[in-house]
């Protein structure tokens, strides 16, 4: 209750830099809809949500990766979140959009964009209860996600986009070159 | 002077740098045994101007290490010391040394000073060897005070008082001093304002009347000032002269007036340092009228030439060493650039006038205005790629010194020759290929070069020959490494690539499949593993880092005769010329300078090999054919019958094939995106370009494709070409 008090004064102040509203009002979260589950990821990590556009595909890349697009002239991979949390690929429609987010790797940061079917909302770190999530054991993302949140009644998953991305480009690398040998 | 010295910094170690490799390099061109007076004063000057920005900037360890140097190789230059191995290998040593301690102080890091010590050790112990012989007769005492250490310096020290009172002044001017604009009776003039000055002058040096030059300076100055300043005043006052002449500034104590002290005492030992570097250069100055009579002819040309030298080696390093901080660019490249610009701007205006009320009968001035704007594009590129050219001399330099040392540590004798050293090469390349490079000439010496006397039973010159030559050959850069040693030993790499289990039989591999085995990780042939090379780690790593510079790499050997490697560059890595071509909905780019050329095949030109491998025949040669829909998994090919679609043969890492694609699409010039910002390496691709439409398209990596469809279908490759 303190932030919330806290972000009520916040808001009379008048705060015009980010940086000391989300001191105020603590994190946000970027939520998004696959099949009907609702996800969350890190808002600052966002760096823009677009359509779904025609991607150049990589030979034999894994089945989630669906290529790579042109982003300004930067050329940035595109997972499809369904196809890499193994569930039913679903037909892009206009309504899919893809959200590049900045993921921060000990090589740097990378961008990446990924296919969801859409976004939802943008829920207030102090409006929703986080909890740890249970260990569903090695089958699913686990460690990708970093807490469970409830808003209005649903479950919202939230997620760990530095984990997220890094057992793809850093675990499929080992592998490679493991076959190179 | 209350300059801001830190922005001179930079320049002060950019040049010092250029100094320490113009040292390098003319100390390995020395001789034992031949004094080379011109090669010494070359030496020489670096030192001293590294000494003197040293001094100026208040590095204080570099100069008074620098200055010992300096005592040393001036003797040499005068020939009171004889040129001995001894005597380079310490200078040498001595030169990493003191790039240790520029690095570090421009790092601001912390100097090694333990290292400094010994090897400072090292460079008295030098100095108060043998020379005294012929030092003696050439000096006039104060000569001789060289070849000891600093404590001996002065050895008229009569007191032992800290007090100064006064400070005594030799200055003796080199008689070029009036060039450089420098009037000493101006010196003397401010030296007076200091305090009460007593001048005596030196009229030794006059020459006869008829050969009098009135551009040359002949007096030499004792000036005695009597005031306690600081030496720092003293030396704000000379320092525009420094180059231009050799000086002492002595102390004057208080009990002892006109005896010169203060080395005596540890706490001094900085300025003593600095009075000591100048009173040698003094004294090297006086002891010259006394061993020739003419001084003029082997003082005057000697620094100019020397000066001559050194900025030519300095005007072609330019930057060695900035790293990823700047490069020296020649005014024309710029000048080129902004025309360019303007000519660009104007382009565009005009298609800007053009764009406003546009109608189809302007249609061909459109077009004018675009084939100009792509052909001024097209130069503005080249002239910005010309910027990141730099000489392939950056890299080069450092051999001499590594085959000097590795040579004579493994008692060969050696001969490096360069060849075409100027040849201009992209930054990024300079910067990469220096390891790979330094492997590869470790390999040629210590597995390549025989040892003398097994050379000489041979029947070869005992002194072997290493050779490194850089060319333009097309699109590429072709560096190679040559040796006359022994060559590869097919059998020695067949049965070491069995034991090591690289590969599991010899087959019929050819001599060339063979060499390349060493490429393959852990392999080493080396009976003994010796801390030059041979632990197996290398050959894969510098083929790897070859072909992430988008070049590939042979071998050719000749047993008893010696081998060669080549490695072949792109001309630069940012652009290349590339062919689009269509597989299914998919479109990719070869690199123009990996194709050979492209074919419709006919049935007859194909062969099977053990039912799967497919291969076809071009002219004499049996080629395996990649199919591109299948390597790649492109769904939906055109089509999947050979004859149906068209064969690129395409060449990488001496080896060709045929690529199986649909259409040839059309040619253009591709910037190359990196794959890895974002993503990782795809195999068989170098990365990734954005076609006109916006779209990615990848460019194939050649050599890689080939390893990648050897693991989808090893036979056809191990039984062909």
């Amino acid at each position: 209750m303190s932030a919330q008090a806290a972000a009520e004064t916040g808001k009379n102040k008048d705060i015009d830099t980010d940086k000391a509203l989300l001191d105020v009002v603590g994190d946000q979260y970027l939520t998004f809809r696959l099949a009907d589950e609702d996800y969350g990821i890190d808002i600052l990590r966002v760096q823009e949500i677009r359509g779904w556009d025609e991607v150049t595909r990589l030979p034999n890349a894994p089945e989630f990766v669906r290529g790579v697009v042109n982003i300004r002239g930067t050329i940035v991979p595109v997972y499809d979140l369904r196809l890499k949390f193994s569930m039913p690929f679903r037909e892009y429609t206009k309504n899919t959009v893809v959200i590049v987010i900045r993921t921060e790797t000990p090589k740097g940061n990378k961008s990446v964009g990924v296919v969801v079917d859409a976004v939802a909302d943008v829920l207030h770190g102090h409006l929703i209860d986080i909890t740890q999530s249970p260990d569903f054991g090695r089958e699913t993302m686990t460690e990708a996600i970093s807490g469970l949140a409830t808003f209005e009644g649903n479950m919202v998953v939230l997620l760990d986009v530095d984990k997220l991305v890094k057992d793809d480009s850093d675990d499929v690398d080992e592998d490679e070159e493991g076959n190179q040998e | 002077m209350s300059i801001d010295m830190a922005q001179f910094h930079q320049v002060f170690f950019e040049e010092s740098f250029e100094g320490l490799d113009i040292m390098e390099s003319g100390l390995l061109g020395m001789q034992p045994g031949e004094a080379d007076s011109e090669e010494i004063n070359a030496i020489f000057r670096a030192a001293h101007s590294i000494k003197g920005g040293a001094g100026t900037f208040g590095f204080m360890d570099i100069s008074a290490f620098t200055h010992i140097m300096e005592t040393l190789l001036d003797e040499m230059r005068d020939g009171r010391r004889d040129v001995t191995s001894d005597a380079i290998d310490v200078l040498l040593k001595s030169v990493d040394i003191l790039r240790h301690m520029m690095t570090a102080t421009q790092d601001g890091d912390e100097i090694d000073t333990d290292v400094v010590k010994s090897q400072q050790t090292e460079l008295e112990r030098i100095l108060a060897s043998d020379a005294s012989g012929t030092a003696n007769d050439a000096g006039n005492g104060e000569g001789a005070g060289d070849n000891e250490s600093a404590p001996a310096e002065t050895p008229d020290t009569s007191g032992s008082s800290d007090e100064i009172v006064g400070w005594k002044i030799v200055f003796n001017p080199h008689d070029t001093i009036l060039r450089s604009g420098n009037d000493p009776y101006r010196i003397i003039r401010e030296l007076s304002e200091l305090g009460e000055t007593e001048v005596i002058c030196d009229t030794d040096q006059l020459p006869d009347l008829k050969d009098f030059d009135v551009e040359n300076y002949h007096l030499s100055w004792e000036i005695r000032l009597n005031a306690a300043v600081e030496q720092q005043a003293i030396n704000d006052i000379f320092d525009w002269v420094e180059d231009d002449c050799d000086m002492a500034i002595i102390p004057i104590a208080g009990a002892s007036t006109g005896a010169s002290t203060g080395t005596g005492s540890p706490a001094s030992a900085v300025p003593a340092d600095s009075s000591q570097s100048q009173s040698a250069d003094a004294a090297t100055a006086e002891s010259k009228p006394a061993a020739e009579t003419e001084p003029a002819p082997t003082s005057a040309p000697a620094p100019a030439t020397a000066a001559k030298q050194a900025a030519k080696p300095a005007a072609k390093s330019g930057g060695a060493k900035g790293g990823g901080g700047s490069i020296r660019v020649d005014t024309a490249k710029i000048d080129s650039l902004i025309n360019m610009v303007g000519e660009l701007v104007i382009t565009q205006s005009m298609l800007g006038m053009l764009g406003e009320d546009f109608d189809m009968s302007r249609v061909e001035k459109l077009n004018e205005g675009l084939s100009q704007l792509e052909r001024h594009t097209r130069e503005l590129q080249e002239s910005v790629m010309q910027i990141r050219m730099l000489p392939i001399s950056f890299t080069f330099s450092r051999f001499p010194r590594l085959v000097h040392d590795l040579s004579s540590k493994m008692g060969k004798k050696i001969e490096l020759e360069m060849i075409g050293e100027e040849t201009e090469v992209d930054k990024t390349v300079i910067e990469k290929i220096g390891d790979p490079l330094v492997h590869l000439v470790r390999n040629s010496l210590d597995h390549g070069i025989e040892m003398p006397e097994d050379r000489v039973a041979a029947g070869k010159p005992e002194t072997g020959k290493i050779q490194l030559i850089a060319s333009h050959k097309g699109g590429n850069i072709v560096i190679e490494i040559r040796d006359d040693g022994r060559g590869l030993n097919r059998d020695k790499i067949l049965s070491k690539a069995i034991e090591k289990g690289v590969i599991s039989d010899a087959g019929n591999l050819s001599d060339k499949q063979i060499y390349e085995l060493i490429f393959e990780a852990g392999f080493s042939t080396a009976d003994q593993v010796s801390d030059v090379s041979g632990r197996g780690v290398g050959m894969d790593v510098v083929r790897r880092n070859i072909n992430e510079l988008g070049g590939g790499i042979e071998i050719e050997s000749t047993q008893g005769q010696g081998s060669a490697i080549i490695i072949r560059l792109p001309l630069t890595l940012a652009i290349l010329d590339g062919q689009s071509i269509k597989v299914g909905d998919e479109t990719y780019i070869v690199p123009l300078v990996s194709i050979v050329e492209s074919i419709q095949c006919k049935p007859e030109m194909l062969n099977m090999v053990a039912g799967k491998g497919e291969t076809f025949k071009l002219r004499e040669a049996y080629l395996p054919i990649i199919r591109m829909h299948e390597v790649f998994g492109v769904e939906n090919p055109q089509s999947t019958n050979i004859t149906e679609g068209l064969l690129v043969v395409v060449e990488g890492d001496g080896q060709r094939c045929g690529l199986f694609v649909d259409e040839l699409l059309g040619q253009h010039q591709v910037v190359i995106k990196s794959l890895e910002t974002n993503y990782k390496k795809v195999d068989g691709t170098s990365g990734a370009t954005i076609l006109g439409d916006g779209s990615v398209a990848l460019i194939l990596d050649i050599p890689d494709l080939m390893r990648l469809a050897r693991r989808h279908q090893p036979i056809q490759f191990l039984k062909s070409a």
